[in-house]
């Protein structure tokens, strides 16, 4: 599946390894091992080196995704308005601590540094989707939300 | 003639194969090639419609930057696409950024033919009809939501830099964010735009667009403040085949979101300050170095790039003058520490983003080895407005040794929330109580944390500080990229230092030492502050954090002196900043260990109120711990041994019952 991404990147070029890498984590969600692999031998630079690239960066990540990404705001208008809270609810709701995936793969739940989102925080990302000024309360109401949307994309494909 | 890149008619020329030096003259005069009058008035007729000036149906313009979007914006647009079908109303609606009042977005603008641009904020959807009916129909002001009136005022709308939060301001570098559609390169011609990059072009050499640049005193906004007609100076003596340019937009500070901004509502101002720079240095090779969790600001980047080489004004013998330009944009991945130079540099080239020792600078040996320049987003944004009203002219603005205007992202508890330009020199004072609005729900303010993760937090008496590079570094802080987090007396300044700790921590490269083993130890101590040791050994507790604290200042004296990089000399900041000024609130958690503020969670204890709790069972059900107990319909009581002091059970009692000491 990630071989196409090669077509668009010239071979033995180091400069294009990180995008190389963000392309394959966009169809995959994560980085696979072969993937990684591949990447190595076109870009001509030892495995070891992409793995030590692809570890440094927060953004990559070598294990799969849930189907809904929450992305907990950090930052510091977001510490001031108690996103810590924020975050330990959505722990305690989800039963999985940052970094984790939800059993059932429903749920991805990750902590950023900032969104750049800080006029509204505390704010988290669902998805594309920002919630911004939420409250403790508010919480099992969003989450509701993407399970029912999966639950209805059920109901249509059973149909 | 729809947009600029048609011809008004067979004897103008310009592609981007043939381009013509007089295109962009053209596009804000006029034809100059031949005079005719039938051209003329087409080109200023369609300058005019582009500048929402002349228009026969009204136009309705939405905020659409990420704040919008995440007020709502995207929901605002189709509701009113919708009722304009229901309403039967023929109207424009169009897309703009961020005005800077992020707490009262979603901001929709209406343009009546004929009259004045008038803003509204909150329009929520579910406002939607009754705002078009009065807006659109009755042609009258929405009183309720309204912000203001872009022209004169008059009895029923103020115009709109009289209101509060933009009457301090001085808009240089925003003065179009929020005015112009970001994804339309003819609004900005239409709006003066690359008319600096013109006459860089064709009236100036490369040393006098950096002696302007000089003159006028800009020093770099990333927040070091290295003065930028030298840095550029520095790299045009140097003699290289290839030079590069760097747009650092990777905007890692939390509490920071200036760059987005700007990038989101104006890409084009940014891109014209990177082709004069590239211009004055000699190169001919961009990149724009983007995190990537700014998806928006690089979609609209890319949009303004692609423009741009399709009107000829990026790319190779721009205007017929022998000048190339390609830019690139280059995501990041997710590093704090790419926003130092040498790292950044590092990340393009495709290695780990780690810094190297300086020197050599960038400017003589950076990207491949090749001289580099790295400017931030808002130092670029402010070199067209210097070229066209002229260094000495931009120098009268702000203090003696900090020139021009500072944009600041004001977040945290204030009442208004946003993006601020402000003169240097204003006070700190000034920005949270006059245009902040003070803050919110009758608190107190404690403090503003100003420089992001390197800078440090300044307390009540010392607001009064001018805002310049001088000043703020004196007392400790620093002018950093631009976050400005306001704190209330609910802010925790131990548990602030620990936050920022934490982050530094994290973000921590591992190349050197000090930074990488120091702050662990740094953070481990001021971890310790609040937490509760084996119990039973009361006496020796206190010697450990008494001890704990001068090691801890001594830690951070180290740390500044020897790390390889900005992030790790800065990294004690918060901690310094916050033993100078707020040294009795770490003595309180020390010794009388008490958290005033009732943040240190490890200090407090939580009861419930017997009388007003109703036995709901609400708080028993998210105790995550069950620490909770009592029976349905009567009071509960909370285990103290048991309990984890999360304060989930605050935050979910809707009857006010849980006490904390």
């Amino acid at each position: 599946m990630h071989e196409k991404i090669f077509e668009n990147y010239q071979p033995n070029d180091r400069s294009s390894l990180i995008p190389l890498l963000q392309d394959v984590q966009n169809i995959y969600g994560y980085l696979p091992e072969n993937a990684l692999r591949d990447i190595s031998d076109f870009v001509g630079v030892p495995l070891s080196r992409v793995y030590g690239v692809a570890t440094f960066y927060n953004q990559f990540r070598l294990t799969p995704l849930g189907k809904n990404i929450i992305r907990v705001c950090r930052g510091t208008a977001c510490h001031v308005k108690n996103s810590a809270n924020i975050l330990y609810a959505l722990e305690n709701e989800l039963k999985i601590k940052a970094g984790e995936t939800t059993r059932d793969k429903q749920f991805t739940l990750e902590v950023v540094n900032c969104i750049g989102a800080c006029s509204i925080a505390p704010v988290i990302l669902v998805n594309e989707d920002y919630h911004g000024r939420i409250t403790v309360k508010d919480i099992p109401k969003i989450l509701k939300k993407y399970q029912t949307i999966k639950k209805t994309d059920k109901a249509e494909v059973t149909e | 003639m729809k947009n600029f890149d048609q011809l008004c008619c067979e004897k103008c020329w310009h592609t981007p194969q043939t381009p013509c030096e007089h295109f962009i003259q053209c596009c804000t005069e006029g034809p100059l090639c031949h005079n005719d009058e039938k051209c003329r008035i087409e080109i200023s007729s369609l300058r005019k419609r582009l500048r929402y000036e002349e228009h026969d149906k009204p136009i309705i313009i939405i905020g659409m930057g990420t704040c919008g979007l995440a007020s709502g914006a995207g929901k605002v647009k189709e509701t009113i696409l919708e009722e304009l079908k229901k309403l039967n109303i023929d109207a424009i609606v169009e897309s703009t950024g961020c005005i800077g009042y992020c707490a009262v977005e979603p901001i929709v603008d209406v343009k009546l033919p004929g009259e004045d641009r008038v803003s509204y904020c909150e329009i929520v959807p579910k406002l939607v009809p009754k705002f078009l009916q009065t807006v659109l129909v009755e042609k009258k002001i929405f009183k309720e939501k309204l912000l203001g009136t872009h022209g004169k005022s008059n009895q029923d709308a103020k115009n709109i830099n009289e209101i509060p939060f933009f009457e301090f301001q001085r808009k240089i570098v925003l003065s179009n964010c929020g005015i112009i559609n970001p994804d339309s390169i003819d609004t900005y011609l239409a709006y003066g735009g690359f008319k600096a990059f013109d006459k860089v072009i064709r009236l100036m050499k490369p040393e006098e667009v950096i002696k302007e640049i000089s003159i006028s005193g800009l020093r770099g906004r990333g927040g070091g403040g290295f003065p930028t007609g030298k840095k550029w100076e520095l790299a045009f003596k140097q003699k290289a085949e290839q030079k590069y340019l760097i747009c650092n937009a990777d905007e890692g500070d939390p509490g920071a979101f200036m760059d987005r901004s700007l990038l989101e509502s104006d890409p084009f101002r940014v891109i014209e300050g990177m082709m004069i720079a590239a211009y004055a240095i000699g190169a001919s090779q961009a990149y724009i170095y983007c995190r990537a969790e700014y998806p928006l600001a690089i979609e609209k980047l890319q949009n303004a790039i692609n423009l741009c080489e399709r009107y000829g004004i990026l790319g190779d013998n721009i205007l017929n003058k022998g000048f190339s330009l390609h830019i690139k944009i280059k995501k990041g991945a997710g590093a704090f520490v790419c926003g130092e130079e040498t790292a950044l540099i590092a990340s393009i080239e495709g290695k780990r983003g780690m810094p190297r020792p300086r020197p050599p600078y960038p400017v003589e040996s950076g990207l491949w080895g090749k001289p580099t320049v790295i400017n931030n987003v808002e130092t670029f944004a402010n070199v067209p407005p210097i070229i066209l009203m002229g260094g000495q002219e931009f120098a009268k603005i702000g203090t003696e040794k900090s020139k021009g205007t500072k944009v600041f992202a004001l977040s945290g508890n204030v009442k208004n929330t946003g993006l601020v330009e402000v003169p240097m020199g204003i006070t700190l004072g000034d920005v949270v109580f006059k245009i902040g609005g003070g803050i919110p729900d009758g608190k107190k303010f404690k403090a503003v944390q100003i420089g992001g993760p390197s800078g440090g937090c300044i307390p009540e008496h010392l607001i009064d500080t001018p805002v310049d590079y001088e000043s703020l570094k004196e007392i400790g802080a620093m002018m950093g990229s631009g976050g400005f987090v306001v704190m209330d007396e609910d802010t925790c300044m131990v548990d602030v230092a620990k936050y920022f700790l934490t982050f530094i921590q994290q973000e921590s490269c591992g190349k050197c030492v000090p930074c990488r083993e120091g702050t662990k130890r740094m953070l481990e101590i001021i971890e310790r502050i609040p937490q509760r040791y084996a119990s039973g050994k009361d006496k020796n507790e206190q010697l450990l954090r008494f001890k704990g604290m001068i090691y801890l200042q001594r830690l951070a004296d180290v740390i500044k002196d020897t790390s390889l990089c900005g992030l790790g000399q800065s990294a004690p900041n918060p901690v310094l900043s916050g033993l100078k000024y707020f040294r009795e609130e770490y003595e309180e958690h020390l010794y009388d260990r008490k958290c005033s503020a009732g943040v240190c969670k490890e200090l407090l204890t939580f009861s419930i109120d017997n009388e007003k709790c109703t036995g709901c069972g609400l708080c028993l059900r998210k105790c995550s711990v069950e620490a909770i107990v009592g029976e349905k319909g009567q009071a509960h009581y909370i285990l103290d041994e048991k309990c984890v002091k999360c304060g989930m059970c605050v935050e979910t009692c809707r009857f006010d019952a849980i006490n904390v000491n």
